[in-house]
């Protein structure tokens, strides 16, 4: 089941999910990709109803490309995740939509930062943060692990304990993970964690 | 049941004319209808260019101007005037109280100069009751932007939104424009200190050192020989003093008509500071632009 966790490490920030796309107890596919590039500098790792983490993530996203548009500078990442909070708190007493976010950025002057953003609007700057069943695992072995000034590898090493601790203790385990990472030259995807492809579709 | 009908369009006549800005001079509309002759010779001079036009502000006249907005200019030229200079550490704001009777109360907050947000605040050239309006929407706009955002609003997007508001009234409705100019002070992260000005047509930019209201031209002329980049805060509250004591119609100047505002960082913290009465009477005593008390009386 869902899995999406992040972390602030020395002078970057990382967001990592499941890649599963389930339908009751069906797996539709293995290589859906959770994590969306917000602008240059921004991630937004999601989890929740399938249909409401798309529409609800792409609208942030149109909005900051709109602000950044409209304004000529872009939205640090503690508005973006302001405005998000604001969105879904708006939303929650019309039709809210059923997803939990963690937005990670990089700003200059701040350097990086993450944000955890559930689905009945409650906002937290914190340093580590996780969602889903895999959350249950992800936390723990970020309390156990965790530094302010891990270095990439450290931090990807950590990441990979975390998958590794989920895929062998949880019952309905994910099989592949996407790690994107932000940092002062921008939000990029890092690697993949497969432990099986998606089966090839015959050529007819 | 038609009387009353006839009441209410004469009443809506009436209104219309009084929410109109008029030529304040016959000379101007003269002069307008004596350079168009090819237009206005074989027509009545009540139909002259500018009586056609002026009278909506949504349209065009052939010549292509829009004359509601340009009478509203003109009753700006009119009102006290105020002067805004940019330095490297702060923006100076500096106002004239028009003291149209000596019988009238004098405010003890400030007439001309008014805080929109933490950081920023405008001086005023104009209709005041036009412009309270105007104040408070900005005042909207900056707490509706840290309500979703959680921050202060970018200056220049604050100016923007007003000057939006402004210019919807130029092309919307058959309203008359705002007779309104402001002179913008404000400090953000992105850009620092910045100094912005806006007329009734909208239209606002960026400047060094600005001038509105009467004789706007003359300090603008006299700001532009004077400024110099590099200016300290107190180098520039000394030039807006100087610029307006040249400027202004009465010859002494004192603290009762002068308002004096300054927007800059304390310890990091963007501060508004208003010049009290006091201190303003000793800054003009010590810049020389006024004689000392004995005069003053």
């Amino acid at each position: 089941m869902e899995s999406v966790f992040g972390l602030v490490g020395k002078d970057f920030a990382i967001v990592v999910a499941d890649s599963s796309a389930v339908h009751s107890i069906l797996v539709h596919k293995t290589n859906e990709d959770k994590i969306m590039l917000l602008d240059s500098h921004k991630l937004m790792g999601a989890s929740g109803e399938t249909g409401d983490r798309a529409q609800f993530t792409e609208y942030i996203q149109k909005n900051v490309a709109l602000y950044q548009f409209r304004n000529g500078i872009p939205l640090t990442t503690a508005a973006a995740a302001n405005f998000t909070r604001g969105e879904l708190a708006t939303a929650l007493r019309k039709n809210p939509y059923m997803v939990n976010i963690i937005l990670a950025g990089y700003d200059k002057d701040i350097g990086p930062s993450v944000y955890f953003i559930d689905y009945i609007a409650s906002l937290h700057k914190v340093d580590k943060a996780a969602f889903g069943y895999g959350s249950y695992f992800a936390l723990s072995m970020m309390d156990r692990h965790y530094r302010k000034d891990m270095t990439v590898e450290e931090a990807v090493d950590l990441v990979d304990k975390v998958i590794i601790e989920i895929r062998s203790r949880l019952v309905v385990a994910p099989p592949n993970f996407v790690i994107k990472i932000v940092d002062k030259d921008g939000a990029r995807e890092y690697a993949w964690r497969e432990s099986i492809k998606d089966a090839l579709v015959p050529a007819v | 049941m038609i009387n009353r009908n006839d009441a209410w369009t004469k009443r809506k006549e009436i209104q219309l004319k009084i929410n109109h800005f008029s030529p304040n001079s016959l000379q101007r509309s003269l002069q307008r209808s004596a350079s168009f002759k090819t237009y206005s010779s074989d027509l009545p001079s009540e139909y002259s260019m500018s009586r056609r036009y002026d009278s909506r502000t949504t349209i065009f006249s052939p010549e292509g101007r829009l004359y509601q907005v340009e009478y509203a200019m003109e009753a700006i030229g009119n009102a006290g005037s105020a002067i805004g200079i940019l330095s490297k550490d702060g923006v100076v704001l500096v106002g004239e109280k028009k003291v149209t009777s000596k019988l009238l109360q004098t405010s003890a907050s400030t007439e001309k100069m008014y805080k929109i947000d933490d950081h920023v605040a405008c001086a005023v050239a104009g209709i005041m009751s036009d412009a309270n309006i105007l104040i408070n929407t900005a005042r909207v706009q900056a707490q509706r932007y840290t309500y979703a955002y959680q921050e202060p609003m970018p200056v220049e997007q604050l100016v923007q939104s007003l000057c939006d508001t402004k210019q919807g009234y130029t092309q919307f409705g058959g309203l008359r424009p705002f007779g309104v100019s402001f002179l913008f002070a404000g400090w953000d992260k992105n850009y620092g200190f910045q100094l912005y000005m806006s007329d009734p047509s909208g239209n606002y930019s960026g400047w060094k050192a600005a001038a509105i209201g009467s004789n706007n031209q003359a300090a603008q002329s006299m700001l532009k020989q004077d400024y110099k980049d590099e200016i300290t805060r107190e180098e520039a509250v000394q030039l807006a003093l100087k610029v307006l004591s040249k400027t202004m119609d009465s010859t002494s100047l004192t603290s009762e008509k002068l308002e004096l505002a300054e927007v800059f960082l304390s310890n990091g913290i963007v501060k508004y500071q208003v010049c009290s009465p006091g201190a303003l009477s000793k800054l003009l005593v010590k810049f020389g632009v006024t004689q000392p008390a004995a005069d003053a009386s």
